[in-house]
């Protein structure tokens, strides 16, 4: 038992979890800048550039605004953190172990990806700071903007292989009939439901409206430095290398091959191109493109799927 | 440059941390736009600072160094003093221009308090109406040497 204990923190620690996530969605970070950075002719940053930014914000002296909720200021960016952890760990683990994977874990992962918008949501609101107020309110309607479409995305791909909601259920299924965007019709949808919302969840791209630098100094990141700034830093990179992760398990059969390296790089460059040829736009422009189009796709994939194409 | 002991003193890979990733905010206390100018254009892809990890940040909170323009006004004073103290140490003052380092075309005028570094510690002063891109980050540049 005490065995399996030491397992586990292995695989939270270790390898799926913190570090290999950390290390890669830094590293994917890097991909970012540097791309854009070649995009607007520049040179841009060395690989090592978003490690030192989390190695220097370490040692950088945390201060906590006067009148500030202390307690929920400073444990809002651990919670979002722990949970992309977790995230990270139960996809990787039903990964390469199908068989470990429990009833429901996909509903588990779908929860645990809330968490880190709610993290920003609770910091922003708890720095007193009014640009960090507004930030967390835009976060807050994007959130309900992008979720209802990416649930509908995640239910076609459910109901297609006939209803399993556990990881390692799907994957076995893709194992057994192919990927799942070779399915028909309906997950192809879903998958395009899955890429819009891909933008959106990560804050980048048009959707980058909560931290929006030029209006609101950083949105909800704006009172906080130190140590919790490199916390919030940290789980946005794992966010950007664990959502597209997510995605591909749902979509492209497993990520436990060689195919997965290419899979991901391409969802990188659509993220990145669509983030330097979009401005940003204004929250409630990005309401209506989820309501209305997205969120439609998404029912028309999910209808689609019924029928059984 | 002279020597102040406001900030602590880093060690082993914090210290290689912030002299990889300086991030700058800008502060301009009554400066005539000149030097604010050529801060910008330093910032341009011609220069591209990003290579150096230098990035501009827009809260105080996120600087590691206040780029500082222009003579300190009578009304600037009391905002400079508080994107000071908000500036999350170590943090790196840089006096950019004639009027920030010695109060140049301003100085003994009715409206000020001095040159910057009569109201904060400063690190890096960088003399020129204005400086030059070049010679600002070359400034910036012996400042993170001090670190």
């Amino acid at each position: 038992m005490f065995a399996n204990v030491g397992m586990d923190l292995l695989y939270f620690v270790i390898f799926p979890g913190f570090i290999f996530t950390a290390v890669v969605g830094l590293l994917s970070t890097w991909v970012d800048r540097k791309v854009s950075a070649r995009i607007q002719w520049r040179v841009g940053p060395p690989w090592y550039q978003p490690f030192a930014d989390v190695i220097k914000l370490m040692g950088k002296e945390t201060i906590v605004t006067e009148g500030s909720s202390r307690m929920t200021f400073l444990t809002a960016p651990f919670i979002g953190f722990a949970a992309i952890i977790l995230v990270s760990t139960i996809i990787w683990i039903a990964n390469i172990y199908p068989a470990s994977s429990f009833v429901g874990d996909l509903i588990v992962v779908i929860y645990l990806l809330y968490l880190p918008s709610i993290a920003m949501i609770v910091g922003g609101s708890a720095s007193r700071n009014p640009f960090g107020a507004l930030g967390a309110s835009r976060e807050m309607k994007l959130m309900l903007a992008y979720e209802a479409a990416f649930l509908f995305a995640v239910f076609t791909v459910v109901v297609k292989n006939g209803g399993t909601i556990s990881l390692g259920g799907i994957i076995g299924y893709q194992e057994a009939h192919g990927a799942m965007l070779s399915q028909g019709v309906s997950c192809i949808i879903a998958f395009i439901v899955a890429l819009l919302y891909l933008p959106g969840k990560l804050g980048i791209g048009p959707f980058d409206i909560a931290e929006a630098e030029t209006e609101l100094i950083a949105g909800p990141y704006t009172e906080y430095s130190g140590v919790p700034l490199a916390i919030f830093k940290l789980s946005r990179a794992m966010l950007l290398f664990t959502v597209p992760i997510l995605v591909l398990t749902l979509f492209a059969k497993t990520v436990w091959s060689p195919w997965a390296i290419l899979w991901y790089v391409l969802i990188l460059v659509f993220l990145i191109l669509v983030r330097n040829t979009n401005p940003r736009l204004r929250i409630d422009q990005a309401l209506k493109a989820f309501w209305l189009p997205v969120l439609g796709l998404s029912v028309l994939g999910i209808i689609l799927a019924a029928v059984g194409l | 440059m002279s020597n102040n002991n406001h900030n602590h003193q880093l060690s082993g890979i914090m210290k290689w941390g912030f002299k990889k990733s300086p991030w700058v905010f800008h502060c301009s206390t009554g400066s005539c736009n000149n030097c604010d100018i050529e801060i910008l254009d330093a910032l341009t892809p011609q220069y591209d600072l990003e290579r150096f990890g230098i990035l501009l940040v827009g809260s105080p909170r996120h600087a590691d160094i206040l780029l500082v323009t222009g003579i300190v006004t009578v009304q600037s004073f009391p905002r400079l003093i508080h994107v000071y103290e908000q500036a999350a140490k170590p943090c790196l003052v840089v006096a950019i221009g004639a009027c920030a380092c010695t109060g140049g075309i301003f100085d003994g005028s009715y409206h000020q308090l001095g040159p910057v570094d009569k109201v904060i510690p400063v690190d890096v002063y960088i003399p020129g109406c204005p400086p030059r891109p070049e010679a600002i980050i070359s400034g910036v540049v012996k400042g993170l040497a001090k670190v």
